[in-house]
């Protein structure tokens, strides 16, 4: 039980005034993030990071972390009160929340959406917090070929459970590879691909990436929508609360089943929002009241919100204890963690216990503290959304700006964050994932580095990642995920063929 | 009431087919693959005495980049269903660009005069002619609205914005 007295010095850390005030801006921060169209978890914490940097990494982590949380409960909001999912992973609460807000019940949606997204994101923190630190011990046995077939199943992972086409999630994977090349090559320090631009030097900071391909292509793609906002009112009183948590109890399997996904899900880089797909679906297939999904089931509230929320929390696991982000949001996290000079890795356990427990005890109360603020407060949020779009749409770009003119002082990168705008918008419009090519701008220095000194161990051998057990086996799961497509058609096949 | 109709057929109009534009990103993508194979290969993509150089990795990449927009680029034109499926109609789209083309040029007046005064006037214009307020509201929003960035960027957090390079607000001494 090492994990938990380490954890009650993670809450000594946590609770000092400071952190606690911390915490709830970050939460309200985060809702209300959540709630507009145009800034999401991704890009809500990289717009503020930049105010982060003076700050303790830990107080800094706490309230961004926190912003995280508070997105996603933010999320839920607008699409069960407007019909209008505020981020991508809760599109699949519309299905069943919004029916409910449209007969009266969206009090009994919320409370519901809350309870469970508090649920999953609950039982992902006690698996993070007994699963981390194995881990990471674990992980402190790793050699750069070891961590590059980490990073290859990463990727291989996005390729093969990705929905789209896997071309597709490959073009964009290696377009955020090839933008994290730009620059001065880490090794040597060459300068590679900036054509004589002075300016390219640094490359291409994926902070102005994500918020100009989640910040103002969403933005645009809001207004290609022309976005109306006819929103149901959201009552909440103490007694629908209890009502609901009444109720609650009867979908435990449902629950259970959604925290399993979320928290697999999360934590290979599938994310949040197939997640929670995936677990309206099982749900739908697995429950006795399946015909009547999609018409205002509180089961369907439950599943998609238990799963989104685990998978969000969980996907911080292996960006804790590997260094591997699961998800966008978790990769800007740990873009901070390179700006307050921490090295992320398994060493983070040993060298800044502080401010990992800090951090795994903040999501505990982060939790806790979210769920009280948004069940007393949805209102007010809601009204948010009453703010004509004409209003928000100037603002949000103007922050936008802000952030992406923040991360480095420089002038290009607004111009930067435009055209990542531009693409975030095509690319959504033509089913090209965003989200690999984020990871891949993150990760590409390190995975390229790391797949470098492999190479230079070996003399070039590619055999060395089947060297030994635990890289040959890391190395063949990638690969089963690549091509999962393909293996998936063909056991179909065999199925199909065999009766006959 | 006529010309209620023809708008409303106008707005109808696809701009460009959803698969011109795929074939248009596949190309582009194509593009800028080679480019990366291009000059990885001229910085050198193969082993130097102390190992792997600098265009070694990259290298691939342009490749990977290459062989799957080429893939795309071939599902795209033999694709049948839904070709000729409109990207986006053009009344959407119109919407689109006055947020983007706006976007653009506010971003080259942060040039000249600076994040604050800039982006007041950019809020204080999207409002007056898209959002039909009347000009006071446009300009008290904007103000206000950056008056509290001010507050929050120069004096709590002590992180300055670029000012421009006239700096109107050189006046208040930040």
């Amino acid at each position: 039980m090492v994990e938990l007295s380490a954890l009650f010095d993670g809450f000594a850390v946590v609770l000092t005034p400071f952190n606690l005030l911390l915490m709830m801006i970050g939460i309200v921060l985060g809702v209300v993030i959540g709630v507009l169209p145009g800034l999401g978890g991704a890009n809500g914490v990289a717009i503020l990071l930049p105010l982060t940097f003076t700050m303790p990494p830990t107080s800094a982590i706490i309230m961004l972390s926190c912003i995280y949380w508070g997105a996603l409960f933010g999320g839920a909001i607008t699409s069960i009160l407007f019909n209008i999912p505020g981020e991508p992973w809760s599109v699949a609460t519309t299905f069943d929340g919004y029916p409910m807000a449209q007969q009266g019940r969206a009090g009994e949606a919320l409370t519901a959406a809350f309870t469970s997204s508090f649920v999953g994101a609950f039982v992902a923190v006690v698996m993070i917090t007994f699963l981390a630190p194995l881990v990471a011990q674990f992980a402190l046995k790793f050699g750069p070929p070891e961590f590059f077939s980490v990073y290859l199943l990463t990727f291989c992972s996005f390729i093969g459970m990705g929905k789209g086409s896997p071309w597709k999630t490959l073009a964009s994977m290696m377009l955020g590879f090839a933008l994290a090349a730009v620059g001065m090559d880490t090794v040597t320090g060459q300068l590679r691909l900036n054509f004589g631009f002075i300016e390219l030097l640094r490359g291409f900071d994926f902070l102005i990436a994500v918020i100009g391909l989640f910040g103002i292509g969403e933005i645009l793609l809001s207004m290609e929508e022309g976005l109306k906002f006819s929103g149901k009112t959201a009552k909440i009183n103490p007694k629908v609360v209890f009502e609901t948590w009444a109720k609650l109890p009867r979908y435990w399997l449902t629950s259970l089943r959604s925290c399993a996904i979320g928290c697999w899900m999360g934590i290979t880089p599938g994310g949040a929002t197939p997640a929670s797909f995936m677990s309206y679906g099982v749900a739908k297939r697995m429950s006795r009241d399946g015909g009547k999904f999609g018409t205002g089931q509180l089961e369907g509230v439950v599943a998609p919100e238990t799963a989104a929320h685990a998978a969000g929390t969980s996907a911080l696991l292996p960006m804790l204890a590997l260094g591997i982000p699961g998800s966008p949001t978790a990769a800007v996290l740990l873009g901070g963690l390179l700006i307050w000079g921490l090295q992320p890795g398994p060493l983070l356990f040993v060298e800044q216990k502080d401010f990992v427990w800090g951090l795994i005890a903040s999501m505990y109360l982060g939790n806790i503290a979210g769920l009280i603020i948004v069940l007393t407060c949805v209102p007010l949020f809601a009204a948010i959304l009453r703010i004509p779009f004409s209003i928000i749409a100037p603002v949000i770009i103007v922050i936008c700006a802000i952030g992406a003119y923040t991360v480095h002082n420089a002038m290009l990168d607004i111009w930067l964050m435009l055209l990542f705008g531009v693409i975030g918008y095509t690319f959504k419009k033509l089913d090209y994932p965003l989200a690999p090519l984020v990871l891949a701008l993150v990760l590409g220095d390190r995975a390229e580095d790391s797949f470098r000194q492999s190479m230079i161990i070996s003399q070039g051998d590619v055999r060395v990642f089947f060297s030994n057990w635990l890289v040959g086996g890391i190395t063949a799961l990638a690969l089963l995920m690549l091509f999962w497509p393909l293996i998936g058609r063909g056991l179909a096949h065999v199925r199909t063929v065999r009766p006959t | 009431m006529d010309n209620n109709q023809r708008t409303a057929e106008e707005s109808d109009r696809a701009s460009v087919s959803t698969r011109s534009v795929e074939i248009a990103v596949a190309l582009i993508l194509f593009t800028l693959g080679a480019i990366v194979v291009y000059d990885s290969y001229r910085l050198g993509s193969k082993w130097a005495s102390d190992g792997p150089q600098s265009g070694y990795f990259p290298f691939y990449i342009g490749l990977l980049i290459c062989i799957a927009s080429v893939v795309t680029l071939a599902q795209a034109v033999r694709a049948k269903s839904g070709a000729g499926k409109p990207f986006v109609l053009w009344g959407p789209f119109k919407r689109v660009l006055t947020v983007l083309l706006p976007a653009a040029l506010y971003v080259l007046c942060i040039k000249f005069i600076g994040i604050y005064v800039a982006s007041a006037i950019y809020i204080a214009i999207f409002m007056i002619w898209l959002g039909k307020y009347s000009w006071w509201k446009g300009i008290a929003v904007g103000v206000v609205i950056n008056a509290i960035f001010f507050m929050m960027f120069e004096v709590w957090f002590k992180v300055p914005l670029f000012k421009g390079e006239l700096n109107p607000l050189s006046f208040l001494g930040y």
